[in-house]
């Protein structure tokens, strides 16, 4: 059973051994560290770029462009806001070279708060990155789907954002999440993949037979079936929606979570059909709440299910602030917790116009 | 129109650069080579492709000043050099020849490398037959993937964070030949991304099979050079990450063929980066922003070289003026006709929104 930074690691490692990924790359991706994180651990193809974010992204379009398969990692998304105009051209290449050249490349890059990572290690990127056409992006919310998404990521012929929840990278599988090929004790998982500590420069990883899972983009996961309303979310706030849900059980609130997984191309089929099963919605996200993709939502469904609902939509995301506080009482106030998602559910379920 | 054959010629040719280009050390900078004297059939056919260039750009500018198009940005003034670089490169698809990054000035090199005029035209008027963009993209930015044309951008200095990548991809490759060739102008050196391919393309060890060209006309766009810049040239900072520099009159098609081919061979041999800066001017303006108007106190590339060229009794004043002439009809014929070519339907707008195909990676 895998974290999900020990999933992207062997997704990494199947992409690089089987299909086609040829650098890997970011500052401190290649050895001895492999990744921050530790997502780059063990793999041949790594390697450490000099610190310029603008470099990493040039790179890897320049590396695509050329018909390679790079994985690039910008460090933190924090520091992915110098690159916006790159990766711009990322995604419009396709469109305004009409059709003559494709750019197939993954970036990645950790996101959101949950840790204590202060102002610039804490920020979410859905908003910007779903401003960007041209791109996919995803964003596991477990072990399974970071791997079965990152292969997608990898096979896609056009660029895609893999962000990647940096509060859930070290939660472990649960039952269900397993990838398959991995052995199912994690000791074992992690002396075979998991570099040891001091020096490694001898270590090599002792890769598992794994299958290849595809997860598709574009395609939603109904991650709790539930009648009385709807929460659409990714990311961390999958398993926070999950938690509060249960404890809401004992309330007679019976809470649907869908996992949408793909933020673009998003999958609005499962959302219509959920929405029109509960006819209550909740968008929850990280993001600072104005210009916020969960409002996206909300305008979409209000346009188009408007007659259908039972309460009006409501976006519970980060607060509008320009930045995100250490200490923990600042940090809790500035993005969704399990007891305002809670208080968001109740208030959604019990409305009556 | 066809690109030279210059192979034919090549050990001529050879022999008249190495003996006139100058010594591309670390720290070359400085003074401007002597004008070397090369063949007169490449004089020739250098002539011919800048004054089909300049004749293009004169046509663009006409389009959009009669609302044929939207916006004029191009290469008058840089016909010399790109001419010759257009002619060097190993052109073709994929790592084993060069990749080009170049900017919004760069007809000239896509003319000789043999891209036809009448397609700049159909960018300029946005026609769904423009093969550049079909309608999408302002006239000079060019594409070409069958010969490694990366698509052209507006933003500024953003090829020279892109080139190192197809660089990087020329690296690897055990006896590769193709290089990475990328082109920008003096302002535009100021962005971060021209460091940036300074420091990726020179990291020991790991050198990436870069040229960098400036093509310098000391305009900027609206800070000129003095304003900017606190060097004498822009090659100097090459310098600092020893790679061999050079500046040349890029206003002389043959001191131009002969630099260029001196640092394509040094970067085709040693896979390591080289820092060209070229002299140029700028005849039309920044932009039809600006007016598009001929600027009379620069140096005029085409003019210089046509007066050499009489001297040298190869061609008579009167002989250019007739070819002038006809490629000025031959391009106005060819406007008249691309005027009335379909406009892109509205629902096109939704192609190429995402590729179904892995095409750069060799998926048909």
């Amino acid at each position: 059973m895998a974290t999900m930074v020990q999933a992207i690691r062997m997704a990494l490692h199947v992409g690089e051994s089987r299909l086609g990924v040829t650098d890997i790359f970011g500052e401190d991706v290649g050895p001895p560290l492999g990744g921050v994180f530790t997502a780059t651990q063990g793999l041949k193809t790594a390697w450490n770029s000099p610190l310029d974010e603008r470099g990493i992204i040039g790179m890897a379009i320049g590396l695509a462009l050329a018909g390679k398969k790079p994985v690039a990692e910008i460090q933190f998304c924090d520091y992915a806001f110098n690159t916006i105009d790159l990766l711009k051209i990322a995604g419009n290449t396709y469109w305004s070279s009409a059709g003559d050249w494709n750019v197939p490349l993954v970036m990645m890059s950790p996101v959101g708060a949950g840790i204590r990572g202060s102002i610039y290690h804490s920020h979410s990127f859905d908003a910007q990155a779903t401003r960007i056409p041209g791109w996919k992006i995803v964003m596991p919310s477990n072990p399974r789907d970071a791997y079965g998404l990152l292969l997608s990521a990898i096979v896609d012929p056009n660029p895609v954002m893999f962000l990647k929840p940096k509060a859930l990278l070290r939660v472990k599988a649960r039952p269900g999440e397993e990838i398959p090929g991995e052995p199912t004790d994690e000791k074992t998982l992690s002396k075979m993949i998991d570099a040891p500590l001091g020096d490694r420069s001898q270590w090599q990883p002792q890769w598992p037979s794994l299958e290849e899972l595809y997860i598709p983009i574009g395609k939603a996961r109904v991650a709790r079936e539930g009648k009385h309303l709807t929460v659409l979310t990714y990311g961390r706030n999958v398993p926070m929606a999950l938690a509060a849900a249960e404890e809401l059980v004992a309330d007679n609130i019976d809470v649907e979570v869908v996992d949408l997984r793909s933020l673009h191309p998003y999958d609005w089929d499962a959302i219509v059909k959920s929405v029109r099963k509960t006819r209550r919605v909740l968008c929850l996200n990280e993001d600072t709440e104005i210009t916020n993709f969960g409002e996206h939502l909300v305008r979409r469904i209000t346009e188009e299910l408007f007659y259908e609902l039972f309460a009006p939509p409501k976006l519970l995301a980060g607060a509008h602030l320009p930045g995100i506080g250490l200490a923990d009482n600042l940090e809790m106030a500035s993005v969704p917790q399990k007891q305002s998602v809670k208080a968001a559910m109740v208030a959604l379920a019990r409305h009556e116009p | 129109m066809t690109a030279l054959n210059v192979s034919a010629s090549a050990s001529a040719l050879d022999a008249a650069a190495a003996q006139a280009a100058p010594a591309a050390t670390p720290g070359s900078g400085g003074s401007l080579p002597q004008t070397p004297a090369l063949p007169k059939d490449l004089c020739l056919r250098m002539h011919d492709l800048m004054l089909r260039a300049r004749v293009l750009e004169e046509r663009l500018i006409t389009m959009y000043k009669q609302g044929d198009g939207y916006f004029w940005i191009g290469g008058p003034g840089e016909e010399a050099f790109n001419v010759a670089l257009g002619l060097l490169v190993d052109k073709g698809q994929g790592v084993d020849h060069d990749y080009l990054h170049l900017h919004y000035r760069s007809s000239a090199t896509l003319l000789a490398m043999g891209a036809d005029p009448v397609d700049s035209l159909r960018q300029m008027k946005n026609t769904a037959t423009d093969p550049y963009s079909k309608g999408r993209n302002f006239a000079g930015h060019y594409t070409a993937r069958k010969w490694n044309v990366a698509p052209i951008s507006s933003p500024i200095e953003v090829q020279f964070s892109i080139a190192i990548g197809t660089a990087k991809a020329q690296q690897k490759s055990s006896g590769a030949k193709g290089i990475t060739i990328v082109q920008g102008g003096d302002a535009g050196t100021a962005e971060g991304d021209f460091a940036t391919a300074l420091v990726w393309s020179s990291r020991k060890g790991q050198e990436l099979p870069l040229l960098m060209i400036v093509t310098n006309n000391r305009f900027g766009i609206s800070t000129p050079f003095w304003g900017q810049h606190g060097y004498e040239q822009i090659a100097d900072r090459g310098k600092a990450f020893g790679m061999p520099t050079a500046v040349v009159d890029g206003n002389d098609p043959e001191a131009s063929y002969a630099a260029i081919r001196r640092a394509m061979d040094y970067v085709r041999t040693e896979r390591k980066p080289y820092l060209l800066e070229a002299m140029v001017s700028r005849l039309h303006g920044h932009s039809s922003a600006s007016g598009a108007n001929f600027v009379k106190d620069e140096v005029d590339a085409l003019a210089r070289f046509e007066s050499r060229i009489e001297e040298r009794k190869w061609l008579s004043r009167s002989k250019m003026d007739e070819m002038r002439a006809q490629y000025t009809q031959e391009l106005l014929e060819a406007s008249k006709r691309v005027r009335v070519e379909p406009q892109p339907a509205a629902e096109s707008v939704w192609d190429y929104v995402f590729a179904d195909k892995n095409y750069v990676g060799g998926e048909k």
